[in-house]
Order: structure tokens, then sequence, then C-alpha cells
């Protein structure tokens, strides 16, 4: 698959939305704040709003160009939407729901096996249910199901697990990684959460007030954001002001408050003093006591200032001259016996120190 | 009840049946155009189609008695090519009938297909239905209610006309006489019991149907 947007252009009410990206790959994330446009740019795409300028190519076939007046109707794009409210039809029988697009066909080819898609998404049971009774997790795969059942050669999906709680998105997840595994459809998900982004896409693209930030493989853009927008957005824990005292070949030496840490090469114009500098809080290492030698350039002397339960992991907050945040697992935690006071030591490795242009 | 009293209340529900299937159709495509399009004059035919809800209808029917008596543009067009009458005839009565009870069919079916999310029309046509095929199973089946409260409504509107009716259909009896003109006419020859049975015909057609309207809406509203 690959989605071409050049040049596209919407406006919305705060900001124009203003799209360049050629978008390949299994399942690509559209990451950005609430408001960045996420959900009026897939609008585009399916042709349910027509933007005011630019080109729209889905592989080989030309969607919308709007200086030459091409303008695919919506219904021969071949394009699956599921949309934020899922907009189950709820006249119609869970049965009669996923039926809808299957009935008019399709082209041979993309058909795909009504049992098959039953069978993976579990609706065998609900099948005869209408739809007001079913749970919102039941609804969330109907809604999938009916798309992928019309066989579209592009599915775009809009925060399909926003509404959902905790709980119940890890129950839904499973699902949409065997959607993407088993039946090979391309998709564009609209998240803002970094877990769904990790969980389920290859690469990524951040959109902020309506303009891409950056796009690239998730893990690149996870490490390496590439702005302080991004690096915010993506909730790096920790953002520090920092001056660049020395570039040593692939070795960068930055000063952060009162703190030296050494970076990994950034591809940083050669003259650059302020930057931003970025490191996560999985990648920070804690020991605790002693003169353990390490292989990581930073070693930093910190004291623990509180340890909070994050989900499955726990947050610990260390100052070492800044505040930096760790992520460690609650064992770990307790072997080290971490409580607010306890002094340890924090390893960051160079290339998980990620400098941005201030 | 009488021959002739019989035979007033049944051509009274017949006309009211006829006209209000003859604006069904037009009523719900206007209504549709009205809810879901929008285009240059969209107001005017706006306003025209509300305009017989607050003209005198005597007004109306002079307007239409106008049109369609032999010399009037319609009329004269139908006489000359197919010989056919419509004023004081049953068809004035009908046409009477349709005119003065299409603003309330429009108006409550396009409300009814506002109501619809539009989402759900978007979807279908992602899912590759075409545009007939979003109506007749998307927009219609979900404004259904609405639409048949709106008939209902204008099924009583019919019932109950009086002033277009004797403009463009007279009052013939046997002819043209429905429930209303009927009812005036028993007064004027002072034959009032004949006038309160008609008028008790006519009270009972008119509170079951506003029943069934309201019955409708309450449930179209869940």
């Amino acid at each position: 698959m690959s989605l071409i947007l050049r040049n596209v252009a919407l406006p919305l009410a705060p900001f124009t939305l203003e799209v360049n990206a050629e978008i390949h790959g299994r399942v690509t994330v559209i990451f950005g704040p609430s408001g960045s446009g996420k959900t009026s740019l897939l609008e585009v795409v399916a042709g349910l709003r027509s933007a005011k300028s630019g080109l729209i190519q889905l592989d080989d076939v030309v969607l919308t160009d709007v200086a030459h007046g091409v303008f695919v109707p919506i219904r021969q794009r071949g394009i699956g939407y599921v949309p934020q409210d899922l907009a189950l039809f709820p006249h119609f029988s869970v049965r009669e729901n996923l039926l809808y697009g299957r009935k008019s066909g399709g082209e041979k080819e993309r058909v795909v096996p009504f049992d098959r898609i039953v069978e993976v998404l579990e609706i065998q049971p609900l099948l005869q249910r209408g739809v007001t009774q079913l749970s919102g997790g039941e609804k969330q795969r109907v809604a999938l199901a009916r798309a992928l059942l019309a066989a579209p050669r592009l599915l775009l999906l809009d925060e399909p697990l926003a509404s959902l709680d905790l709980k119940l998105k890890m129950r839904i997840l499973p699902y949409l990684a065997r959607v993407r595994d088993e039946f090979g459809v391309p998709m564009l998900y609209v998240t803002h959460d970094r877990f769904e982004t990790l969980a389920l896409a290859d690469r990524m693209v951040v959109l902020v007030n309506g303009k891409i930030e950056q796009t690239g493989a998730v893990q690149d853009v996870f490490s390496r954001p590439a702005s302080l927008a991004v690096a915010d957005m993506l909730a790096v824990e920790t953002i520090l002001e920092g001056r660049i005292v020395k570039m040593d070949g692939d070795l960068v030496n930055v000063v952060a408050g009162p703190t030296a840490l050494v970076s990994a090469a950034q591809n940083l114009p050669a003259n650059t003093r302020e930057v931003y500098v970025c490191i996560r809080a999985e990648d920070v290492v804690v020991l605790k006591g002693g003169d353990v030698p390490s292989s990581a350039r930073n070693r930093l002397p910190a004291v623990v200032k509180s340890v909070t339960r994050e989900g499955a992991l726990m947050r610990v907050e260390l100052d070492c001259g800044f505040a930096l945040v760790a992520q460690l697992t609650k064992q770990a935690c307790e072997e080290l016996a971490l409580q607010p006071g306890t002094q340890v030591v924090a390893l960051v490795k160079a290339p998980h120190i990620h400098l941005i242009l201030r | 009840m009488s021959a002739a009293e019989w035979q007033i209340v049944r051509f009274t529900v017949g006309m009211a049946v006829l006209s209000t299937a003859l604006i069904l159709p037009p009523g719900v495509a206007l209504a549709w155009c009205l809810a879901r399009l929008r285009w240059r004059g969209k107001t005017l035919v706006e306003t025209f189609v509300a305009f017989p809800l607050v003209l005198p209808p005597v007004l109306t029917g002079l307007v239409l008695l106008e049109l369609c008596g032999r010399r009037g543009p319609v009329g004269h067009f139908l006489y000359s090519e197919f010989h056919i009458d419509i004023v004081f005839t049953r068809r004035a009565v009908a046409l009477a009938l349709a005119v003065m009870s299409f603003p309330l069919l429009v108006w409550t079916a396009r409300s009814a297909i506002e109501e619809v999310n539009p989402a759900l029309e978007q979807i279908a046509r992602t899912l590759g239905a075409g545009e007939w095929r979003v109506f007749f199973t998307i927009t219609l089946p979900l404004a259904k209610r609405g639409i048949l409260a709106g008939t209902v409504l204008a099924f009583a509107r019919a019932m109950g006309e009086f002033g277009a009716t004797i403009m463009v259909a007279g009052n013939i009896p046997g002819v043209t006489t429905t429930l209303s003109t009927g009812i005036y006419q028993y007064v004027q020859a002072g034959e009032d019991n004949h006038a309160w049975t008609l008028a008790g015909v006519s009270l009972a057609l008119a509170f079951a149907a506003v029943w069934m309207n309201v019955r409708l809406m309450r449930r179209c509203k869940r």
C-alpha cells in the first residue's frame, strides 16, 4: 500500500490542515493531541470532506486532485472507515450490519471470508443481536468487522480504543493485532496513546496543529523526537535545557544544570550550543551503592524523591542535579529497597541521551 | 346516519387518503432535498411550501381556481389536450386537500430526516452503497416514524379542509361535498341535527389521527 498526500490543505477552525506525506507500511499511526486535525485528515482521505487543494493517491489510483477536478466518490474509493463513534446502523442486527458492505460486492480478489472474520473477532454469538444491546467492546469489534467485510484497500480507524477503559483496551488490542496479521489490510490508525502506537504500528506520522512534525518508524520517532513539541507529546519523561560544551567526534558533552552528560552524535549542526536533552524513563537504569563498572557513559549519583505505581511498573523520581524519572519493575524496586531518601546511581547510555535543537 | 351522510363520510375519507398518497412521494423527496442538500433558491422553495399554512385557505383556493379553470394556464392545457376538467369536480377536491396538507407533511418529514445522523449515511457510502441504497436502507427506515407522523397529520388536515375546497371544488351535493362543506351546507339549510352528526364523525376522525400522531412522535424521540 502506498498513500500519497501532496500539498493537501483543508481549512479548519483554528488552523489549516496542511499535509505532505507518503505513507507505506501495514499499520501507520497518526499521532497527535486532540484537536490537531487527525480526524479531519482521515475524513479527507475517505472522501467525507473535500480538501481545498492538493492530491491524494492510493496505490495507482488518484482519489482527489483538486487542481484537475478529480474527486472519486466515497463509495468507489475502497477505503474502510471506522469513526470514533462507530456509527453502527441502529435499526439493523449485528449480522445485517456486517453484511451491509458485502452486499454491494467489491472486487473478487479482495473479498474477505465472512466466517473467518466472524471467527477472528469472535462475533459468532452476537450475530442475531441488535446493535443497541452490545457492550462497548463488542460494538468496536462489530464495527471493525463490518469495515473489513467490504474488502477495503485501506482501513481508517479513528481512535478505536479511546472510549474504552484500560481493561477493555487490553482486551481489544489483540483483536486489532490479529486483524493486522491475518488479513493484511493496511491501516491508518489515529490515536494519541503511546501504548497503542507501540503495540500496533510500524510507522507513525506526528500531527500538531494541522502540520506534520515528524514521520518515521515508531521506534525512531520515540527515541529521536524531531522537536520539543513531539517530545512533549510522546510524553518523554525527562526534558531539560542543556548546553553543548564539546563535540568530540561521535560523542557530545552537554551540561544540564550542574550535571555533565555524554550523548551519542545526533547529526546536530556543527556550532550548536543550546539544546533540549530528552531521556526516556525506561532507558534509565538504577544501581545501589558500590563501584560496579559499567558500559554506560553517564553515571549520575542521585537521591530517590518518590516512588509511585504506574500501571504494571513503578515510576521513580530521582534528583541528580536535575529531576530524572526512571521506570522500574515492582520487583526491582523491592530488591533495591527504594524509598524517598535512598542514595542510588542512575545509569544512562550515551545513545539514550537524545538532543533536540533549542 | 342517512345515506347522504354516509356518502359524505366515505367520500371525504377517500379523498383525504388519495390526496395524502399523492403528496407522499414528492413530499418526502422535497423534505430530503431540504434536509440534506444545499442549493440556490432553497429559501424561496421553503417559503412557497409553507405558504398554504399561513395564507387564508380561501386565498389558496382562489389561486387554484385561477390556475385550474378552463381559462387558467393549467386548466386550459389539460382541457384542450386531454379534455380533463378540474374545477368543481372531485379532482378539484383532491387537489385542494393535497395543496393544503402538503406543507405539514414536508415540514414533519424534513425534521425527521434531519434527525438521522448523517454519519450513518456517510459510513454506508464507505461500505459501497450508492445514493438510492443509502436513502432506502438508512435514511428512510430511520426517519420512518417521523414521516409516518407527518403523513397522519397531513391526512387529518385534509379531512378538515374547508376554504380552499369550497373555492375550487364548490359544494355540489353527491359530487364534491366533504365533511366540512357538508356541515356548512346543513347549517345553512337549518338542518342542525345532520350537521351535528357530521361534526361528530369529524371530531372522532380528527381525534384518532392526532392521537396517532402524538404516539408516533413520542416513539420517535426515544
